[in-house]
This record gives C-alpha cells, structure tokens and sequence, in this order.
C-alpha cells in the first residue's frame, strides 16, 4: 500500500497573459506522503493546486493519477477520482447548518457509487463526519450556521468536505492561515488522523513551523519555478530556499 | 417623537423560529398559525371559479398560466441561476405541439396535454443545451431571440398555417375542466417545486448559483443540474402552452408572443423573487388588473409600468417577503 506512486506530475506550465504562474514544475507523490508546497506570495502554488485538480487548464505537461491521464480534465471528474481540495477562500452555505453543507460532496457520483445507490440518512452521515473533524454533537455545533461559525470551524468544515469524498489526495490551500495557534494545534491530530487512514496530503501553507509538524516533504517555489524539494528541515537550510524567502518579499 | 429617537424592533415569533429548524410544534394553535397562508391560497383558488363570473373565469384561466410561467423564471433565477426569458418559447412549443397532436392525429386533449408538455421540454432543453455554458445576460438574450426566431421559421417556411395558424382544435369540456385543469396544475407546481428547492436536488441548484467552484471541487457536474432544472421549468412552461392551445381551440403565432416572457418577469418582481408563492400572487393580481384597466386603452400600460417601476424602487423584496416578515415578526417602535 503506501509506497506505490499516486501522482506523477512532469514539466507543468500555466501563464496568465505575460504572467509565468507555474513553470515547469514537476514532482511524484507517493501514498501516504504529506507534501508541503510553500513560496512566497504569488509564487503559484494556489496555481499548482488549480491545475491538479483541473479548475485551470496546463498550457503544458501532463499530471498523471494513478497511471491515468488527468491532465486538463474537468474538476468534476477528477474530484470524482479521488482529488479533493479546500479553497483559499471558502464559501460555504451561510444560510444552512453546517452539516448541510455537506450534501454536495455524499451527492457525488463517487459516493453514490461506493453506495452502491443506496445513501441512507444523509443528514446523519454528514453529522458523524462533522463530529470526527470535532464539531462537538452535544454542544449542537453541526446545527450552527455555517455563516455563524467561527473561523477555525469553518477551515474545519471545509476539510470536512473533503472527506466527505472519501479521497485518496486531499489538496489544502492554506488551511492553516488566519487561525489561532490554539485553532491549529487542534487541526494539526485531524490532519495526521488523516494520514494514519491512508490519505495522501499535498498542503500549501505559509504557516512552516506547523506544517513541518505533519509534512514528510516540501517542494519550495518562487516566480512559478520550483526551486528545491526534499525533507523539510534538510530543504529549508539550503542557501537558495533561504534566498527566496528572503528576497521574495514579506513571508514568514 | 422624532425619527431617530426611535427605531422599529423586529422580532420572530417563537413558533416561526421554532418550526424552522429541527423542532417541533406544540400545539393545534400553532399548527393553524402556519397552515393558513398555505390554506388561504389553495382555498381561495379552488373556491374562485365558483365566485367569478364567466369573463372573470377567463380572466383566471390567463392569470394561471402567467402564475406557472413566473414560477419556472423563479425557479430558474433565483434557485439555479439562469434567467431565462423563455416564457413565450415554453408557451409556443406546447401550444403548437399540442395543436399539432390534437389536428393532425386526432388526439384528445387528455392526450395532448401531457404529451406535449413532455415533447416540448424536451425541444426546449435540448435547445437550451448548447447555451447553458453561457452567464448571466447572454442565456437571456438568446432564450428572448429563439421565440423570434421559431416565429420567423414557422412564417418563412409556411409551417402550421403560417401566419393563420390553425383553428378548431378541441376545446375543453366545460368551464369546470377550463378552471380546474390550471388551478390543480398551478398549486401542484406551487408546492412541487417548494418541495423540490429543500430537497438535496434543489441545494445543489442553489449551490451552483452561489458557488459553482464549491460544487466542481465536490465531484458534480453543474451541466446536469442545469439541464434537469431547464427540463423541469420547461416541463411547466410547455404544459400550460399545451393548455392555452386547448383553452381557446387555436395555435398561431400569438403563442410565441413577447407578453408570456416579459409578464411573467414583471409578476415575479412583484411578488418577490425567490419565493415561489410570490410570482403567482404577483400573476394573480397583475393579470386582473391589466384586464380591469382594459378601458383605459394605451394609458393601461402606462399605469401597469408605473406600478412596477414603483415595486422595484420601493420594496424590491417583492410583497411576499414583505407580507411574510409581517406575518411572521412582532413590530413595536423602541426608544434608542
Ligand atoms: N486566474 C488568474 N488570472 C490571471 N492571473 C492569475 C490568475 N490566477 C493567478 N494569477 C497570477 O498568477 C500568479 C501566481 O498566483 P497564485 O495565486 O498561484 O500564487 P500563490 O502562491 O497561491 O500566492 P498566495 O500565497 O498569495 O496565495 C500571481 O501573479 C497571480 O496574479
Ligand atoms: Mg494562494
């Protein structure tokens, strides 16, 4: 099981206009990694998440998922395979209870499928993901709106959405970012509970210090390039990495 | 008291808030308490054509076919995104369809109506199919053009009599079938769709008007969502062009007629987008009126846009929203 390669990324290129956002970037993930993508602002991560999972198209290289070819295929489809993503900037259902937002995810083909059409009580299955990612049942957070909820539920529920999938590759774009360090140290056992079940994580994150707490590895980017990959702490020490961070303007 | 020394304190009643969310009610009162709206319409409607007399019952049968039209425009704008100008398109395509089915075929109307709602639907959706890419102001500009368009087909090249249309087709039985066969329709769309918007179909409609990235990332396609909500719009649209073929025992080019796409926008606006029950009482009271202001000749449209324009500048909410959140709130004015 773990070991075998996921994702086999080769030579993947997008520009906006004259805007080099990902420049050749290659990688393999294996399952059970967790993958740190970081860079400074505008390096191209969110980019290289968008072209994964196929909400922009490559203008080059290919991306191939379990020795299938998903390269430019539609969101949907490859959300149905197994690649699930959080966005950098959510939006949830505000008018409805957080579980409810859970409804687009257990009515996708891929969980209709591993039914086998029957669903059963939705409602209930959505709450029981809600209360595993740590919205307390008894204090009736999975009843709360979505809109009302602070922000680290709200981070929460929106990994919760992924779930919801059943994914083998779960994309986070900065799920860390703008919480609390008491907020992260209770995401931080969700995530590596994620792992030990055989998820595979690639995470964007500004947040180093925590990510290296779940990250196996790191890919290091700056003006769409990547610059370094290898263990964390190995990678961070490296004279060009420290360069970026230094030079590519305002990043912790 | 002056005006901002004080200020109007809005709050829900309890049992509003109550039957909202996972509670239950207590009691018969409170039961009463909700249902009567509801009980209000579907009684007013199915007790009207015993009241009204036989222009008014006309007058009915016309405003029941705008009422299900301006609910498939809600439907689609407010629930699915879409803003479909289609009415006279849905209306034309059942209206020939069935005309068609009823002269040619000798069909009766038990038939033709049904068959022709889905037959029409069908035409609609797959017409729409290619367009439902498009955003925003560009699927309504092509769902105005194509009424155009089909009229100029059926002139240019002579089809389904042409410019005469074709008279004769069977009427229905009585005054009875006339009133009862669009009053049924009207509530059963009423609370189908009502229904359907809560179920998880209609979260994933509301979903890919709000956040149609969310609803990608969660493995659904948007395309089929929207073709099944074009379907079921038309589906209501075509059966009472189906209807109004049979209602006056003709098909012609009026069916495509701008009115059944602009009409149906203006009840909306009136009775408050997406409610639903709000389109059909903006139908029920705009098509009377615009009847009662017969007499008025031009000056009739006049007053039919002042009183529109007056909505959308003043309560753009729509009276549903409005007559909802008096029904539902206390009001008393607090000193601040
Ligand atoms: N849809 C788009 N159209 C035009 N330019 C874009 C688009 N998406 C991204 N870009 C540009 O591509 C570059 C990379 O953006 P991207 O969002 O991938 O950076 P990022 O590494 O995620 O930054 P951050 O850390 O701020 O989230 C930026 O210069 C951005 O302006
Ligand atoms: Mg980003």
């Amino acid at each position: 099981m773990a070991g075998d390669i996921l994702l086999e990324v080769t030579e993947l290129s997008k520009s906006f206009g004259g805007v080099h956002a990902v420049v050749n970037v290659g990688f393999t993930l294996s399952r059970g990694d967790v993958l740190g993508v970081i860079g400074p602002n505008g390096a191209g991560k969110t980019t290289l998440i968008n072209l994964l999972t196929g909400f922009v198209k490559p203008d080059r290289g290919r991306v191939i998922y379990k020795n299938r070819d998903i390269t430019g295929a539609a969101p949907n489809k490859i959300a149905n395979l197994g690649l699930a993503r959080t966005f950098q900037a959510m939006r949830p259902y505000h008018s409805l209870p957080a579980y409810k937002n859970l409804i687009l995810p257990l009515n996708s083909p891929r969980i209709k499928k591993a039914a086998h059409g029957k669903l059963g009580d939705r409602d209930s299955v959505a709450i029981d993901i809600l209360e595993e990612i740590g919205f307390e049942r008894d204090a009736r957070v999975p009843y709360k709106l979505a809109g009302s909820l602070p922000l680290g539920y709200q981070k929460k529920l929106e990994l919760a959405r992924c779930i919801a999938l059943k994914p083998e590759i779960i994309l986070c774009d900065e799920v860390f970012s703008g919480l609390s360090m008491a907020e992260i140290t209770s995401m931080v056992p969700l995530l590596e509970k994620m792992v030990m079940q055989g998820v595979t994580l690639i995470m964007v994150e500004h947040r180093l210090r925590e990510l290296f707490r779940v990250a196996n590895r790191v890919l290091v980017m700056n003006f769409g390039c990547k610059i370094a990959e290898g263990p964390p702490l190995e990678t961070m020490a490296r004279d060009d990495v420290k360069a970026a961070y230094l030079g590519g303007g305002g990043s912790k | 008291m002056s005006a901002q020394e004080r200020r109007k304190k809005r709050l829900d009643r309890s049992v509003k808030v109550r039957s909202e969310g996972l509670y239950s009610l207590s009691s018969w009162r409170e039961m009463a308490y909700l249902l009567a709206p509801r009980l209000l319409l579907i009684g007013g409607l199915l007790a009207a054509p015993f009241v009204l007399d036989l222009y008014w019952q006309k007058v009915l049968c016309a405003a029941g076919i705008i009422a299900v039209l301006a609910m498939g425009f809600d439907f689609l704008a407010a629930y699915v995104g879409l803003v479909c100008l289609g009415g006279a398109m849905f209306i034309g395509f059942g209206g020939y369809a069935a005309g068609l089915l009823n002269a040619k075929l000798g069909l009766p109307p038990v038939l033709t109506i049904p068959l022709a709602a889905v037959i029409g639907a069908c035409l609609s959706t797959v017409i729409l199919m290619p367009c439902l890419r498009l955003r925003g102001v560009y699927f309504a500009i092509v769902t105005f053009m194509l009424p155009l368009f089909a009229t100029h087909i059926i002139i240019a090249l002579e089809l389904f009599g042409s410019t005469e249309g074709i008279t004769g087709l069977d009427i229905l039985a009585n005054h009875w079938w006339e009133q009862y066969v669009i009053v049924i329709s009207l509530l059963a769309a009423l609370f189908g769709l009502r229904r359907l918007v809560t179920e998880d179909v209609g979260l994933i409609m509301m979903g890919i008007k709000d956040n149609d990235q969310a609803v990608l990332a969660a493995g659904i396609s948007i395309f089929r969502y929207r073709v099944l909500a074009v379907f079921i719009a038309a589906l209501a649209g075509c059966f009472v062009g189906a209807y109004q073929a049979h209602l006056y025992g003709w098909l012609g080019l009026s069916l495509f007629a701008m009115d059944f796409s602009i009409l149906p926008i203006a009840a909306t606006v009136m009775g408050g987008m997406g409610t639903l029950s709000g389109p059909v009482i903006g139908a029920l009271i705009l098509t009377p009126l615009s009847e009662a202001l017969r007499g008025f000749g031009q000056l009739r449209v006049v007053l039919y846009c002042l009183i529109l324009l007056l909505f959308i500048l003043y309560k753009p909410e729509g009276l549903m929203n409005y007559l909802e959140r008096k029904y539902h709130q206390f009001e008393r004015w607090e000193k601040v």
